[in-house]
């Protein structure tokens, strides 16, 4: 049985690790939660590569409904070739247009399935996929034809908590809640990224996200994603150890900030916390 | 279940009251997952991994994460003075996790025992006699030092060897760390069940880009072109229902602050059109866009009646409990001087609103005993119900009608 042990881009922690073998094994599908750009998404992508499955992605919207995920059926383009005497009419085959539930189950080899963003949807979409997520397989009443998986895909499934889901759905998942990395974790995931990363500015660079992200009534704390940008912007603008640490105190914000914050309030919390801290000091 | 050990059921039984007396959500399906993972050997040989498993299996949102690690803290403490996790686990997996740890010479010993097959048919027997000793059940968790069994485990054949040197300790440290503390009770609990009945107050209207296909318009239109199709398109449905609440703050409302927040975090988002304002006990001349910064901005109630008028649906909440005179003469607001009665205002606002109902925290039996319930129910025309599931189903169909 293929085992994920993480990838040479992906450091996976050792719970994640069991949560995935445990999805793989009982070939069930894996909630995983987190706060924003924790690599929920980029999970499905790296567990393919180091299984080396192919990836399958289905990007959930607000107006996304389960059947899409399984097929459609056009009946207007039928229609409409029919008034033209296209031969194509006469098989309803031509006209059903799968869905990617549907060509996760008929490939040939067992791919990865991310459902992106599960949480987008209508309140009812996960109830609407119970029985085809726990089965694997779905009727097509128009050809009369059963979809059956040929191998059950590894199904990721990945939410932001934007609504709650069904309890009937969570009890045939497996959860996995993403935890922001502590600094150990978040130093070898910079290094994974950036190999050579001089080591005094990649401590400063963390001692200074670390301490955006301790600044209370933050809108958006910057995550591991908003890190890796700056981290890369710092090395663009060839910023040094020194650069960081020299931070005038007066000014809390770190150079280069744009990476980091992403909101105009947060910049303006900043930027209140220096003048408070400001005219502490000139007491 | 086969290939368990047969106390694994009755020890797992334990466990799984436990997480659910500490309201963490696990059912028997999570622990057949779980059973069914320990026997594919997901877990390998590590007792961290055991907890990582158990884990992702029996825990389906992080609010609980912490529960469920204080459960298995305290339940695997238990288990440690005894020993071991043993009956837990599949046999299978023990036997290998046991071989993993022990050292040649030890595993010599166990063989001139009797061999692992023995151990674990005497483990069973002494399970079973302590068993009818106590018969509590599991009560012989936690009586290590004195019984057979708990002594049994310094035997060199017993599952203890070689734990000492701390696959266990680290083990222990992971869920006694205890991370996921702050993820725990937050607002959002239960708003699943709140938001459906809350869906109940859906009025669909057209509106946007022409998106769907309009069967009838279609048909009807293909015909007049002699059978050559005409499709014609119209905007999606959309849910614009307007929906105005109004929120009692006053300080006996403390007590169902939580209810009240719920409901308004489900609300939010499930009303694109929602605005809110709160009141003190009786909504007088005026009402507060903010409860934090009451004294400052408040907004005239008239402005109010004037702004949103009469399409959108009135939900008031509050508990309705208060001296009667805050509601019939003017000048009895607990909070400032009124020119006019606060029933009058409410009289106001309820004809302004043919759409309205008021939510009451308040459990129904207890509504006869306060007289200012039994008045506003009267100004509300009867529609006050209480909140609970049932009550804000009945309302919102009392408001779609």
């Amino acid at each position: 049985m293929a085992r994920f042990e993480g990838t040479e881009n992906y450091v996976a922690t050792d719970d994640l690790r069991v949560a995935v073998n445990a999805a793989i094994a009982l070939e069930r599908p894996l909630l995983v939660k987190g706060e924003p750009g924790t690599g929920k998404t980029v999970l499905a992508h790296e567990i393919a590569k180091a299984l080396g499955k192919n990836l399958i992605t289905w990007h959930i919207k607000s107006t996304t409904k389960a059947q899409q995920g399984l097929y459609e059926y056009d009946a207007v383009t039928r229609l409409r070739d029919g008034q033209l005497g296209d031969a194509k009419t006469g098989d309803i085959r031509n006209y059903i247009i799968r869905g990617k539930l549907w060509e996760a189950f008929t490939a040939p080899e067992a791919p990865v399935l991310l459902i992106d963003e599960i949480d987008k949807a209508d309140i009812e979409f996960p109830n609407d996929l119970l029985l085809e997520l726990d089965r694997m397989e779905f009727y097509v009443y128009e050809t009369r034809e059963m979809v059956v998986a040929q191998h059950r895909p590894v199904v990721i499934i990945t939410s932001n908590n934007e609504k709650e889901l069904p309890d009937a759905f969570l009890r045939r998942c497996f959860f996995h809640y993403i935890r922001f990395p502590d600094r150990e974790t978040m130093a070898h995931i910079v290094d994974v990224h950036f190999p050579g990363l001089q080591k005094e500015l990649l401590r400063e660079a963390l001692t200074a996200f670390y301490e955006v992200r301790d600044v209370p009534g933050l809108k958006k704390k910057p995550s591991t994603s908003e890190l890796l940008d700056w981290i890369k912007l710092l090395m663009v603008e060839d910023m040094s150890a020194e650069d960081l640490r020299q931070r005038d105190p007066q000014k809390l914000i770190p150079p280069l900030h744009g990476a980091l914050l992403k909101n105009e309030q947060d910049v303006h919390l900043f930027e209140r916390l220096a003048f408070i801290n400001r005219r502490e000091r000139g007491k | 279940m086969r290939g368990l050990h047969p106390a694994a059921i009755v020890m797992f039984e334990g466990f799984l009251y436990e997480l659910r007396d500490a309201k963490v959500p696990v059912s028997l399906k999570e622990f057949l997952t779980l059973m069914a993972a320990m026997k594919q050997n997901v877990a390998g040989y590590d007792i961290t991994d055991f907890y990582y498993l158990a884990r992702t299996a029996l825990v389906k949102d992080e609010r609980h994460l912490d529960k469920f690690d204080r459960v298995f803290g305290h339940y695997f403490k238990g288990i440690e003075t005894l020993g071991e996790v043993e009956p837990v686990i599949p046999e299978e997996w023990l036997k290998k996790l046991g071989e993993k740890l022990l050292t040649e010479e030890e595993k010599n010993q166990i063989e001139a025992m009797g061999g692992w097959d023995k151990l674990m048919e005497t483990l069973k027997q002494r399970l079973d006699e302590q068993k009818e000793r106590h018969d509590g059940g599991n009560k012989w968790v936690g009586t290590a030092g004195t019984s057979p069994y708990g002594a049994y485990g310094y035997n060199p054949e017993g599952v203890r060897i070689g734990q000492e040197e701390s696959r266990n300790k680290r083990a222990v440290k992971v869920w006694d760390k205890r991370e996921f503390r702050n993820l725990d009770d937050q607002v959002e609990i239960g708003t699943r069940n709140i938001k459906l009945a809350l869906r109940r107050l859906r009025q669909f209207a057209r509106s946007g880009a022409d998106m769907e296909l309009d069967l009838d318009d279609t048909i009807r239109s293909t015909a007049r072109n002699a059978g050559w199709l005409d499709l014609k398109l119209v905007a999606e449905k959309r849910n614009a229902v307007k929906v105005l609440l109004l929120l009692d703050i006053g300080g006996s409302m403390d007590g169902h602050i939580r209810t009240c927040a719920q409901l308004f975090s489900a609300a939010s988002s499930e009303f694109k059109n929602l605005e809110y304002f709160y009141f003190h006990n009786c909504p007088y001349e005026a009402l507060w866009p903010d409860a934090a910064r009451r004294h400052v901005e408040r907004v005239a109630t008239n402005e109010i009646l004037r702004t949103y008028d009469q399409s959108w649906k009135l939900i008031f909440i509050g508990d309705a409990s208060m001296s009667p005179y805050e509601i019939e003469t003017p000048g009895g607001s607990a909070e400032h001087w009124n020119d006019e009665a606060g029933g009058v205002w409410l009289d106001r606002i309820v004809t302004a609103y043919p759409k309205s109902v008021w939510l009451n925290p308040v459990p129904e039996r207890h509504w006869q005993g306060t007289e200012s319930i039994g008045m506003i129910r009267e100004t509300m025309a009867g529609r006050m119900f209480p909140l609970t599931l049932d009550g804000l189903d009945h309302a919102m169909r009392r408001l779609i009608r």
